[in-house]
């Protein structure tokens, strides 16, 4: 299935080649826990700090498990970011 | 140095400029800057002062650690009676202003009654002089800046002045220092013109002094500046992308308020995002972001240096405003961006210039123009009023105009310079104005991160992020992640980030250094700088006593409870997408538990017992 994978700060230079605005459309499987999405795009385990799924947080507990995501969801990851 | 322990007295009225020791008892108990100039404004000033009467004061304020060496140690702070708000006004800024009046040998200046003709101060360690300003007022913070420096033909000189804006009688016009940083908020900028100071200027020589144990403080601020370095946020995330690379983060969450907060999520965040800042542009190859930067001491430098597009219609006849300035940080991206529907990075830049060059606070300024706009789309005003500005949502056209029109005080600028809350009441309309206590929001929805409503609720200084940016435990998991759409626990955590805020901010330390910084960090550089035990706990005490003060003052000045409240937008419309969809931010839950944690009755007075605890002035 086809979900949106977005990658923000200097991740976004681990999005595929051709990839606009820091995110690309991209095919998984069902069973894919984001762990695997996190290393099949080479994002060290430490710099995704702040994973949304559908602008919801998971936490790096529930991070292993098939996560149950849905075609067209949104995935954004960020290393440790600040601001205010 | 930390404290220089003198103050510099400038009586406007009849001319009089003396120094007087700091009241070191005080210092004490409310630590510098922010606390320690409160405690003199509230003893000196009648809660009650018409805010742009002479009677009202005006306080430039550094902290003990404003100057060292301590990483970050640049900042001052403008103490008075906001004329936005009715409450206290404190507005800190960076750059190098602080830095140069510690080095001129003073803790702070503070200004009294009304000058009878325009005047800037100008302070060259222990000399002090009122000099005459009728040549400068009427322009720019760029030229007046641009002018006290050749006037005095030294380049080294620090300058902190007002523009147009702020002499045209503009509500929330700040002070501007080092021509593009800001004591932005609450209107502190209209004080100082009302009492015909047009600038501060200073040159500080006398160097670094009065350091309690200078090896433990040099060891102290050296392994602190360790931990900023090392840490992702501080050490890397920070510099490069600013503060802009949450557009992007509040927008996914669901929390970025679009349109005058009528929405929660922006279609066109990421083109006015801090990663669409480091995007190469099409007319030059240039990116809008030029280079990173840093205020006196700092080894984080957050600050952004950006350029326009000098093909943008905003620019293309005029190239004074080609070459590279101040750029965005994200309060004002969003309030000039999603919050008004724009999403033109150029239009959003050079108004941000405009903001600089002009002295106004842009979220104050992008939040009131998102009222005008939402009034205008409901025909309650046309172009009759505007002067012919189609006042739409999304017109980049509109905006680049009405800020011009702000930055002088003319035509439609100027009933924009009365803010949201003043201008929807005059239309009829209050219930259009995002504001708490008069002033406007800053970038987070309520209804999708619970903590920051109490936090605009609760804030002694109308709506505003900078009093308990729980942002940083909600969203980013700092010091540790909470659940942005519960309310459980959110009164406790408000209070922590405002306490230990109040004692970071008058400290003469950032705040953006407590992304990798606790108190366990801060403490200990205070204390090997200061006379007295500034341990952990005394720090957090003194936050909360400067809470407490600052909360005495606003009730004296006839505040209620019924001013702790947010626009009914927030707490009856829900959320329509993301997240928080279908929620409001529920404030009642929050509230009554807040009240009672900081000793308050359900009134929200101080009762005796925390008046008491607290050693608060009666
Ligand atoms: S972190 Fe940013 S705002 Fe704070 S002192 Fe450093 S450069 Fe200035």
């Amino acid at each position: 299935m086809q979900i949106t994978l977005k990658l923000y700060a200097h991740l976004g230079d681990l999005l595929p080649a051709g990839a606009k605005h820091n995110k690309a459309e991209i095919e998984v499987l069902e069973s894919i826990s984001l762990n695997e999405l996190i290393d099949r795009f080479q994002i060290p385990r430490p710099m995704a700090h702040l994973v949304l799924v559908n602008g919801v947080f998971v936490c790096d507990r529930d991070r292993d498990q098939a996560f149950a995501l849905k075609p067209n969801d949104a995935v954004a990851i960020w290393p440790p970011v600040a601001g205010g | 140095m930390a404290w220089t322990k003198k103050i510099l007295r400038v009586n406007l009225t009849d001319g009089v400029i003396s120094a007087e020791p700091l009241n070191m008892e005080w210092a004490q108990q409310y630590l510098g800057q922010r606390g320690l100039a409160t405690r003199y404004f509230v003893e000196e000033v009648d809660a009650q002062v018409g805010a742009l009467s002479p009677d009202n004061k005006f306080i430039m304020a550094t902290g003990p650690l404003t100057g060292t060496m301590a990483s970050t140690g640049g900042r001052y702070s403008c103490i008075t009676k906001s004329p936005l708000t009715g409450t206290i006004a404190c507005s800190n800024s960076g750059g190098f202003f602080g830095a140069e009046m510690k080095n001129a040998g003073w803790d702070m200046i503070i200004l009294e009654g009304k000058s009878p003709t325009p005047v800037y101060l100008y302070v060259e360690n222990d000399q002090a002089r009122l000099i005459p300003a009728e040549d400068l007022w009427g322009k720019s913070v760029w030229a007046t800046d641009e002018e006290i420096h050749k006037k005095h033909q030294d380049p080294q000189i620090r300058i902190a002045c007002v523009g147009r804006a702020a002499e045209s009688g503009n509500l929330f016009a700040a002070v501007v220092n080092d021509l593009h940083r800001a004591a932005g908020r609450s209107g502190v900028g209209t004080v100082l013109a009302s009492k015909n100071v047009k600038a501060v200027a200073l040159r500080g020589t006398r160097g670094v002094g009065n350091i309690k144990d200078m090896k433990r403080f040099m060891d102290a601020t050296f392994e602190h500046k360790k931990v900023l370095a090392a840490n992702a946020v501080t050490g890397a995330g920070l510099p490069t992308y600013g503060t802009q690379v949450l557009m992007n983060v509040i927008n996914e969450l669901g929390a970025l308020p679009t349109r005058n907060m009528r929405e929660v999520r922006f279609e066109g965040a990421h083109s006015v995002s801090g990663e669409a800042m480091h995007e190469p542009r099409a007319s030059d190859g240039k990116k809008n972001l030029t280079r990173n930067g840093g205020c006196f001491g700092c080894t984080i430098a957050c600050g952004r240096i950006s350029s326009v597009d000098r093909t943008h219609f905003s620019v293309k006849d005029k190239p004074q405003y080609w070459g590279n300035s101040g750029g965005l940080e994200y309060e004002a991206a969003w309030a000039l961006g999603p919050d008004t529907g724009v999403d033109d990075l150029d239009a959003l830049t050079y108004v941000n210039f405009l903001c600089n060059e002009d002295g106004i606070d842009p979220i104050s300024f992008g939040a009131t123009v998102a009222a005008a706009m939402e009034l205008f789309e409901d025909g309650v005003i046309t172009t009759e009023q505007t002067g012919g500005i189609e006042l739409k949502f999304g017109s980049a056209e509109a905006l680049v105009k009405i800020a011009e029109l702000t930055a002088r005080g003319e035509g439609f600028g100027k009933e924009i310079g009365l803010g949201s809350k003043r201008l929807c009441e005059k239309y009829g309309r209050p219930e259009l104005s995002m504001t708490v206590k008069g002033q406007e929001f800053p970038a987070y929805d309520p209804r999708g991160i619970q903590g920051m409503g109490l936090t605009y609720a609760t804030s002694n200084r109308g709506a505003c992020h900078l009093r308990s940016y729980t942002v940083s435990s909600e969203v980013l998991g700092i010091p540790v992640k909470t659940d942005p759409l519960a309310t459980d626990g959110k009164p406790e955590l408000v209070i922590a980030f405002q306490d230990a805020t109040a004692a970071v901010d008058s400290s003469g330390l950032c705040i953006f250094s407590t992304f990798a910084w606790s108190l366990d960090n801060i403490a200990p550089q205070i204390d090997a700088a200061c006379e007295g035990d500034w341990s952990v706990e005394k720090c957090a005490e003194v936050g909360a006593r400067i809470w407490q003060l600052e909360r005495d003052f606003n009730m004296r000045a006839g505040l209620t409870a019924a001013d702790d409240t947010l626009p009914k937008r927030l707490l009856k419309d829900a959320a329509n997408v993301g997240p928080a969809e279908g929620k409001v931010c529920d404030l009642g839950a929050m509230l009554p538990k807040y009240y009672e944690l900081r000793g308050w009755t359900t009134e929200g007075q101080l009762t005796p017992e925390t008046r008491q605890r607290y050693g608060l002035p009666s």
